[in-house]
């Protein structure tokens, strides 16, 4: 047991020292308000549930070495207990209360990053269209009317909605130190809600598996303060080509690709299939959706002829 | 269709046509050496065509060791690619096919039929009954598992094996993003093996309910039965979910049908919808059991009865409950919002409660009792810090704002192996080693067995715990490469300096097989650990009538209390014994269920209704036999009693 | 084999009521798998594409030859497992047939509704909502033949052996399994059929 509790506390050590360093862990790292309310949810978790660790590992401690059978003598013979309601009950209600405790947290957090980030509440939020196709990510900003592939510039301190899609399997948009990650299916458009604090590059990927190109499929998120972000824009739009329908479709079946930019985006002749709600559907239930013309972004990449006759 | 008939065979890829050539070699030698000691006869009347549950249990335990050996290389060969930065090992396409049919295999062709192995050896004995409900029946079970089982195993030489990941999420599972049949295996060979347990579910149900010894009342079943009878209640109830699952699945893949394509009103996330209703109660068929074994082993080793059964009991019913009403904890990134979110977190954080009274009813059970350290007993009491490691980190994942940092990241493949690894194979290895020699007449080495037990619980920790630390440093599943740049190449490579570690606690563990086998002492006493249930008060190994006189039930722990108060568990005569006859016809059946399958993984229509029309002419065939079984003289048993060594 | 004469015959050793009860568990599993499906038809039921809708395709009239046919069906084998019991051979089978040639006539209702379905453009594979419909009816479809395979051999078992204890307790059981089919339809009839025309 002792070479056990060795090897644990060595692993928990260096743990901690990964943990504490100059080369803090992404996810604990947050450079914006989402993020750092989930790191901060996280980090509130890891401490209770050390706690529990805690009280179960002296508890088990305890009985190891003083009930063992070569201290205990050879005539030794072990009680019958039947148990006690008062004990059980004991470990039936704490654990109730850290769960109740736990939930809250759970509840408050959740609505907390599912909504736009803490102190930008009045601002009106930059919305960008993050759309998968194969192995590859294509960013539109609306507003700007210009689009990029596999990369995504934002601006510092100011709101910045991702509308997610997929051209195909699902997959998951990742940026760990901005914001916790979100599914990009192809019926309906999910979002994202985040900011940045702190200029800086930032890893970006598709967390969910999704064939081949899975684990190539990142993408750098990139915050610069507004003057950057703004002289970045006009670059592009000068200089950028306009994206247009041919080239998108072409764009699509490619799988991949490096860093694009064009002045002009697919969001016009190629929309995403917004105005659609989802839920689970629970069994049992009928489902209340309208229409069911969820129909898939109108171009399929990959398009296989049907292999069943 | 033309897809399907290039790679007919797999031989563009070395490291499969090597397995394939020592496939085919090994099969060859086998074939040869049964021949050459004239053994098909033996094999045909003793295994091929037993009904015995304890036979069956030792085949299904067979497959599923040799699972794990699959599984376990699958495995070596995954953390051997992420070993290194840009290592070139395997290419996506393998990794992909491998973390598959790792997942599928571990879950579906060795947890599970470990655990309806065991299940299958001790229950009957447990609840002193001759036999399961429906011994036919069981056969009938056992041999779908086993052909689904060598369908989805050809699957990586013929036509090639699934590469979706084990939950074959759709759209990437549609027949338009994975052309291949891989999925087409995936969906029939788990199809066939998920009717043999339907089957296990309802044949183990009724044992249990009908077929318990006099005076065993539900609250003095064995914790270990309690534990497979809630099991298969919930197979009873989750297994069909899943038939219609992979239904569809094939149905859209094979004839067009629109349920989870992306257009004409098809919905992709009802699969994982449907997957999950499933996959989660699944969690807790492996995972129930496996607490069953734990409480009948620490009871045994700290010679104490368990403490807080009822509690023990409600909290695994709470459990079951529980497991249904919390799949949506899978895809909280899918966006459903708050609210549904919210609800779905806190089910699976209550799940915690009744984990944790086991716990501390596992703890108190140790609390003034006689512990000794023998094999089962170190697995037993490994498992509770490691698997509330397990647990803690699931109350972590529970939370749905933190989950958006941890989905499909290696914090969550470190979560469910600290689950299941602890929980379910530290259980049946456990198991494995307390009941062997209920069924051989010998226990395994317990040097070889401790050794094992080292290398295997020293080397999950170095495996799997950084694996937390990737996680939450952005590193995500199913990655077959990461450049060196993002620094998580020194703690991939411990993790896998810890797979092999496992792998070496694992040949060990075989070795001591072998060892034991040929230089065990025999244990003459049918009770080699001075046990307390009623598998213990017949001989070991056990006769194929398991008691010649069905035992009277009095207390929980009916054995231990017979022993302590000298108080016989048997009165009267014996009296003739009746036993059901053998079959052929669960083993034929069966390959019927093998060609039809396979006909229909490659789309073959008429060779696949022809196949079918023969399960149903194996079923007709059955309705008019007429086998009411046969009797074991009175004076038979008195003989085989004898010879055991006197009277049980 | 230990009879016991004081319970019906069906019931009448182990063997029989562990084969009950095993059924009735198989029928718990067989109430999971339709659950399933008509989850599967609720929750794709407008998703219809291009094809047609429900209120489109679905007409009353062979629905309702199907419900009266199934019905009475349902009612036909119950009259005959109360021939059983009273040890009517003659009658029981008398019954069973009727029972099974109302199965036939349900089948070939449920046939003609399909080719209607496909002359109409709706097969299997025009949308989520047949693919979905046609399952589920499919389903209960497979079923019932297989029902009628079944008890077509059940019959002839009892014409060929009497009413053992094993022939009683197979008669049994496929009323059970007749009488759940039954259950099925009418949540078939009331929240498909009905609720698509409304």
């Amino acid at each position: 047991m002792k070479k056990k509790w060795l090897l644990l506390s060595a692993i928990f050590t260096i743990a901690t020292v990964l943990a504490g360093c100059e080369n803090p862990l992404m996810v604990l790292d947050p450079k914006g308000p989402n993020a750092k309310t989930l790191s901060d949810t996280i980090i509130m978790s890891i401490i209770v549930m050390c706690g529990i660790l805690f009280v179960v590992y002296v508890l088990y401690a305890y009985m190891l070495i003083k009930y063992r059978a070569s201290r205990m003598g050879e005539d030794y013979e072990p009680p019958h207990e039947h148990g006690s309601t008062k004990l059980e009950i004991i470990w039936t209600v704490i654990p109730i209360i850290i769960v109740v405790f736990l939930s809250v947290i759970t509840v408050q957090s959740t609505s907390k990053v599912e909504s736009k980030p803490v102190g930008y509440e009045n601002e009106e939020p930059l919305v960008i269209y993050a759309a998968s196709s194969n192995w590859k990510w294509h960013f539109s900003y609306p507003e700007e009317g210009i689009e990029t592939v596999n990369y995504v510039n934002l601006p510092v301190d100011r709101p910045v909605e991702f509308r997610l899609y997929s051209y195909g399997p699902i997959t998951s948009f990742w940026i760990p130190q901005l914001a916790g990650q979100k599914y990009a299916m192809s019926a309906h458009v999910t979002k994202i809600h985040m900011a940045a604090d702190v200029p800086g590059s930032y890893m970006g990927r598709n967390s969910n598996f999704n064939g081949q190109g899975y684990a190539q499929m990142e993408f750098e998120a990139q915050a610069m303060t507004q003057a950057d972000y703004d002289e970045w824009v006009n670059d592009v739009k000068t200089t950028a080509p306009k994206l247009t329908d041919a080239d998108y479709d072409k764009l699509l079946e490619t799988d991949f690709v490096g860093r694009k930019s064009y002045s002009s985006t697919h969001l016009e002749f190629n929309p995403p299939p917004e105005g659609q709600h989802h839920g689970t559907p629970n069994e049992g239930t009928p489902n209340t959706e309208e229409d069911g013309d969820k129909t898939a972004p109108s171009s399929e990449p990959h398009t296989h002829p049907n292999h069943t006759e | 269709m033309e897809s399907h008939e290039q790679q007919f065979l797999i031989l563009n890829e070395p490291m499969i046509v090597g397995a394939m050539i020592s496939i085919v070699v090994g099969a060859l030698s086998l074939f040869i050496g049964i021949t050459y000691f004239k053994k098909w006869g033996y094999l045909w009347r003793e295994w091929i065509t037993t009904v015995d549950h304890k036979k069956i249990g030792v085949m299904y335990i067979l497959v599923a060791l040799v699972m794990l050996f699959r599984g376990g290389v699958d495995a070596l060969l995954m953390r051997g690619q992420t070993a290194m930065p840009e290592n070139g090992l395997l290419d996506a396409q393998h990794y992909n096919e491998i973390f598959t049919t790792h997942g599928v295999i571990m879950i579906l062709f060795m947890a599970m039929p470990f655990i309806i192995g065991l299940m299958n050896v001790v229950t009957p004995l447990q609840i002193g009954a001759r036999d399961v409900a429906f011994p036919r029946l069981n056969s009938v079970s056992f041999w779908l598992f086993a052909v689904g089982t060598g369908l989805f195993n050809i699957s990586f030489i013929i036509g090639g094996s699934p590469d979706a990941g084990w939950s074959a999420y759709f759209p990437l599972a549609s027949l338009e993003f994975s052309p291949t049949v891989g999925n087409n295996y995936y969906a029939i060979s788990l199809q066939i093996a998920g009717l043999g347990t339907l089957a296990t579910g309802i044949n183990f149900l009724v044992t249990i309910l009908k077929m318990r010894a006099p005076g065993m009342t539900l609250m003095k079943m064995p914790m270990f039965t309690w534990s497979i009878l809630i099991t298969n209640v919930i197979i009873v109830f989750a297994f069909p979910v899943l038939t219609v699952a992979l239904a569809l699945m094939t149905m859209d893949r094979q004839f067009g049908t629109k349920f989870f394509a992306m257009q004409d009103g098809g919905m992709d996330m009802l699969w994982a919808n449907l997957f999950w209703v499933w996959g989660h109660p699944e969690v807790y068929i492996v995972i129930l059991p496996a607490f069953g074994i734990y409480s009948e082993i620490i009871s045994t080793f700290a010679r104490k009865n368990l403490y807080g059964y009822k509690s023990m009991v409600i909290s695994m019913v709470a459990i079951s409950l529980l497991s249904f009403v919390v799949w949506a904890h899978h895809f909280y990134t899918m966006g459903h919002g708050v609210m549904v979110n919210s609800v779905f977190s806190i089910t699976t954080m209550l799940i915690a409660v009744p984990t944790g009274v086991k716990i501390f009813n596992w703890l108190l059970t140790l609390h003034k009792g006689k512990i000794s350290f023998t094999t089962p007993m170190l697995y037993s009491l490994a498992f509770i810090p490691i698997f509330t490691i397990g647990g803690v980190t699931g109350v972590m994942l529970a939370m749905a704002s933190a989950d958006y940092q941890y989905h499909n990241t290696m914090f969550l493949v470190a979560h469910f192996h600290y689950v299941l690894i602890p929980g379910t194979v530290f259980a049946v290895i456990a198991g494995f080693h307390f009941w062997f020699p209920k069924v051989f007449g010998f226990r395994l080495n317990e040097k070889l067995g401790k050794l094992a037990f080292w290398f295997i619980t020293i080397s999950f920790n170095v495996a799997f715990f950084p694996l937390f630390i990737l996680g939450l440093n952005g590193m995500t599943r199913r990655m077959y490469t990461y450049s060196e740049s993002t620094g998580y190449g020194p703690l991939n490579m411990l993790s896998f300096l810890g797979a092999v570690g496992l792998g070496i606690g694992f040949i060990i563990l075989v070795y001591n097989l072998y060892w034991s086998i040929r230089y065990s002492p025999r244990d003459e006493t049918g009770d080699p650990w001075d046990a307390r249930s009623l598998e213990w008060a017949t001989h070991g190994p056990v006769p194929f009538y398991n008691f010649a006189r069905i035992p009277q039930v009095n207390d929980l722990d009916a054995f231990w209390y017979a022993k302590k108060h000298n108080k016989p568990l048997w009165s009267g005569p014996i009296e003739k014994i009746h036993m059901p006859n053998n079959s052929g016809m669960p083993f034929l059946m069966s390959g019927a269920f093998f060609g039809a399958g396979f006909c229909l993984v490659f789309s073959w229509w008429i060779p696949t209704i022809i196949f079918t029309i023969l399960i149903f002419v194996f079923m007709a065939l059955r309705s008019f036999e007429q086998d009411h079984g046969y009797y074991v003289s009175v004076e038979e048993v008195e003989r085989i009693e004898r010879e055991l060594g006197g009277e049980k | 084999m230990k009879i016991d004469e004081s319970l019906p015959l069906e019931y009448s050793t182990e063997e029989n009521r562990l084969k009950i009860l095993g059924f009735w568990i198989f029928l718990g599993a067989e109430i999971a798998l339709f659950s399933t499906l008509f989850a599967v038809y609720f929750t794709l039921h407008n998703g219809h594409g291009d094809g047609p809708s429900a209120e489109e395709l679905f007409k009353i009239t062979p629905v309702m030859i199907e419900t009266v046919l199934l019905l009475t069906s349902s009612f036909t084998i119950g009259l005959g497992i109360h021939a059983m019991r009273l040890g009517l051979k003659k009658a029981m089978m008398t019954f069973f047939v009727i029972t099974l040639v109302l199965g036939l006539g349900f089948l070939g209702t449920e046939i003609y509704e399909f080719v209607e379905y496909i002359h109409e453009g709706a097969t299997i594979q025009t949308s989520a909502f047949t693919s979905s419909l046609m399952t589920l009816l499919g389903t209960h479809g497979a079923h019932v033949t297989f029902g009628f395979f079944w008890g077509v051999a059940i019959l002839i078992q009892v014409a060929k052996r009497g009413l053992t204890p094993e022939t009683a307790n197979k008669s049994f059981i496929f009323s059970l399994y007749w009488h759940f089919l039954d259950v099925v339809w009418i949540f078939i009839f009331s929240f498909v059929y009905l609720k698509g025309m409304m």
